[in-house]
């Protein structure tokens, strides 16, 4: 379990991470989810000893990390995928590793095999590989030490579709296991999918933390509803005649209420639905809104 | 802001992992210091360079039909390889940081100077290979220069294997040292050259020029002071010139590189 504390990092007068503390519970997955530039990194990196804190700290099940003896057998680690030698070959790269922490050398072809890189891929140097290939390397990197926490810095980043869905398969099963994981992510939806706790983080500072059910609970303008007629048009009306704000969306509408006040309405004036949902987008209203401060773009 | 307090049963049970050994670092280190290409082929030239010069000596030798000792073979290689150990003692340092690999390096193994010394170390190990490359390079010109020649020369000295080793050792560990504080392979090299070859003539005319300078020379000319060692044995004097320029020219340049090394954010 990974515990922060008050942490605080300064660069000059600019605060990047503002007094952040959460914890990172074992058996679960943690999402660290942030606009680009709102201090993700700079925590991990403190969390593992590559940065110092201006103020407060961080342990890794009770340890402050400089202090875990040979801390990959305990901690893995994924911070940058391309923050390795372009002119070693993959399977050099895991086996320096393994070599660092004291491991086999059978290791290195397990790891290879759970991230389904093929023995010609571990072959090539890693300025020939893709940024999903650097990234499932990294992801072996990390595991290779058998580790009970894990720290995964945009580990989804560059992955293909079908590689998030491996990658969501693996940590769940790693959670699930009893190991504790941290990722990050600005994608909402990755983290969404995979992560069982989410903390939100904007210019530095949490702005909300909790599982997706308690956060959507709490976020203002939640219950907006995608819904499609064969008429449009009367259902806007019918609608806003209710005092309802309509808007336009797609082949549909989008609707400023529950999905039940919508189908009320249809039934009321008998018109057809063809879709009628929840809008996905709660909790991607509820990241903009919390971090809109943060957002290069203003929220418009 | 979250009042979880830390369930027991999620502490990190660290009591049985051992400490990772200085050695299996230093085996590390050497392994990544011939696993690139152009880590590799650095290693390859200083040894081809070696062989070439030990070569092109006993050609030259051979053919103008003069006389050579077994040591000048030596002297001749030991001279080229101290254009490219401070390169090697620059890479091993630099290449971390080019490449980003500090950050894979460092969190694999936290405690920094242990890291720096067992490059350190890695960079004594490979001057030795080095020295051995050239003495049995030397070995095997001697003998064939004594079978074209029908004599050879094995004056060698103890004093001159001494010295050659420190020498060579120095100039690797002065790259070393300009690496640890520069943090860059292209800067690193230009200085270091500078402190080579341009330092040593700014001395000289210094020295030439003020009669307090000249006094002072001895002192801070590191180069020289080592030169000294070739007669040995050396007086208190020389001694106290060789700890003194040592001093400044790896020494500080260490101690504040190693200083910058543990404080740097790491990226």
């Amino acid at each position: 379990m990974i515990t922060v504390e008050g942490l605080t990092r300064k660069y000059g007068t600019f605060t990047a991470v503002d007094d952040v503390s959460f914890v990172c519970q074992p058996g679960r997955v943690t999402g660290f989810l942030g606009p680009n530039g709102a201090g993700k990194t700079t925590t991990m990196r403190i969390m593992v000893g590559l940065t110092a804190p201006t103020a407060g700290r961080v342990t890794i099940g009770g340890h402050l990390y400089q202090d875990i003896p040979n801390p990959g057998r305990h901690v893995g680690v994924l911070l940058d995928a391309s923050a390795q030698h372009a002119g070693r070959t993959g399977r050099e790269i895991l086996e320096l590793g393994a070599r660092t922490m004291g491991l086999d050398g059978s290791r290195v072809d397990e790891m290879l095999e759970l991230v389904s890189l093929t023995p010609g891929e571990a072959k090539r140097r890693l300025r020939n590989y893709s940024l999903g290939m650097k990234q499932r390397l990294g992801i072996a990197h990390a595991l290779l030490g058998d580790p009970s926490v894990l720290i995964l810095d945009e580990p989804a980043n560059g992955l293909d579709p079908a590689g998030i869905r491996w990658m969501r398969g693996l940590l769940k099963g790693y959670a699930e296991r009893g190991g504790t994981v941290l990722l990050s992510s600005h994608l909402l939806n990755e983290v969404e999918l995979i992560a069982d706790e989410m903390i939100l983080i904007g210019h530095g500072k949490i702005v909300a933390q909790g599982d997706k059910k308690s956060l959507l609970a709490g976020a203002k303008g939640s219950g907006t509803t995608f819904v499609t007629a064969l008429d449009n048009q009367v259902l806007a009306e019918a609608l806003q005649a209710k005092g309802f704000v309509v808007a336009g969306a797609g082949d549909g509408l989008r609707v400023e209420t529950e999905p039940v006040e919508v189908g009320r309405t249809a039934a009321e004036k008998a018109i057809v639905l063809t879709d009628l949902r929840a809008a996905d987008g709660g909790l991607e209203d509820l990241f903009l809104e919390l971090t809109s401060d943060t957002q290069r773009e203003g929220m418009a | 802001m979250s009042a979880t307090t830390p369930a027991l049963g999620h502490a990190l049970d660290i009591s049985t992992t051992r400490p990772t050994p200085f050695s299996r670092l230093v085996r590390v280190e050497l392994r990544k210091s011939y696993d690139t290409r152009a880590s590799f082929w650095l290693l390859m030239v200083i040894g081809l360079i070696v062989l070439a010069t030990e070569v092109i000596v006993l050609i030259v030798t051979t053919v103008n039909d003069e006389s050579i000792q077994f040591g000048d073979f030596i002297g001749a290689a030991a001279f080229m390889t101290s254009f490219l150990l401070p390169v090697l003692g620059i890479m091993l340092v630099t290449s971390e940081w080019g490449q980003r690999t500090a950050m894979v390096t460092f969190a694999l193994e936290p405690r920094r100077p242990r890291v720096i010394a067992a490059k350190a170390v890695v960079g004594v190990l490979l001057t030795l290979a080095t020295v051995v490359v050239a003495i049995v390079l030397g070995l095997v010109c001697n003998l064939v220069y004594g079978a074209i020649q029908g004599d050879a020369d094995w004056t060698f000295g103890w004093a001159g294997f001494f010295a050659f080793i420190v020498n060579q050792t120095f100039a690797m560990l002065g790259g070393f040292a300009l690496a640890a504080l520069l943090l860059n392979t292209a800067g690193a090299i230009v200085v270091f050259f500078i402190y080579k070859w341009v330092l040593p003539i700014l001395i000289g005319i210094g020295a030439a020029l003020m009669a307090w300078f000249d006094k002072l020379a001895p002192w801070i000319d590191f180069l020289s002071a080592q030169n000294e060692l070739y007669d040995w044995p050396l007086t208190g004097d020389q001694w106290a010139h060789l700890v003194v320029s040592g001093f400044i020219w790896l020494v500080i340049p260490i101690v504040i590189g190693v200083w910058r090394i543990l404080r740097a954010e790491v990226k």
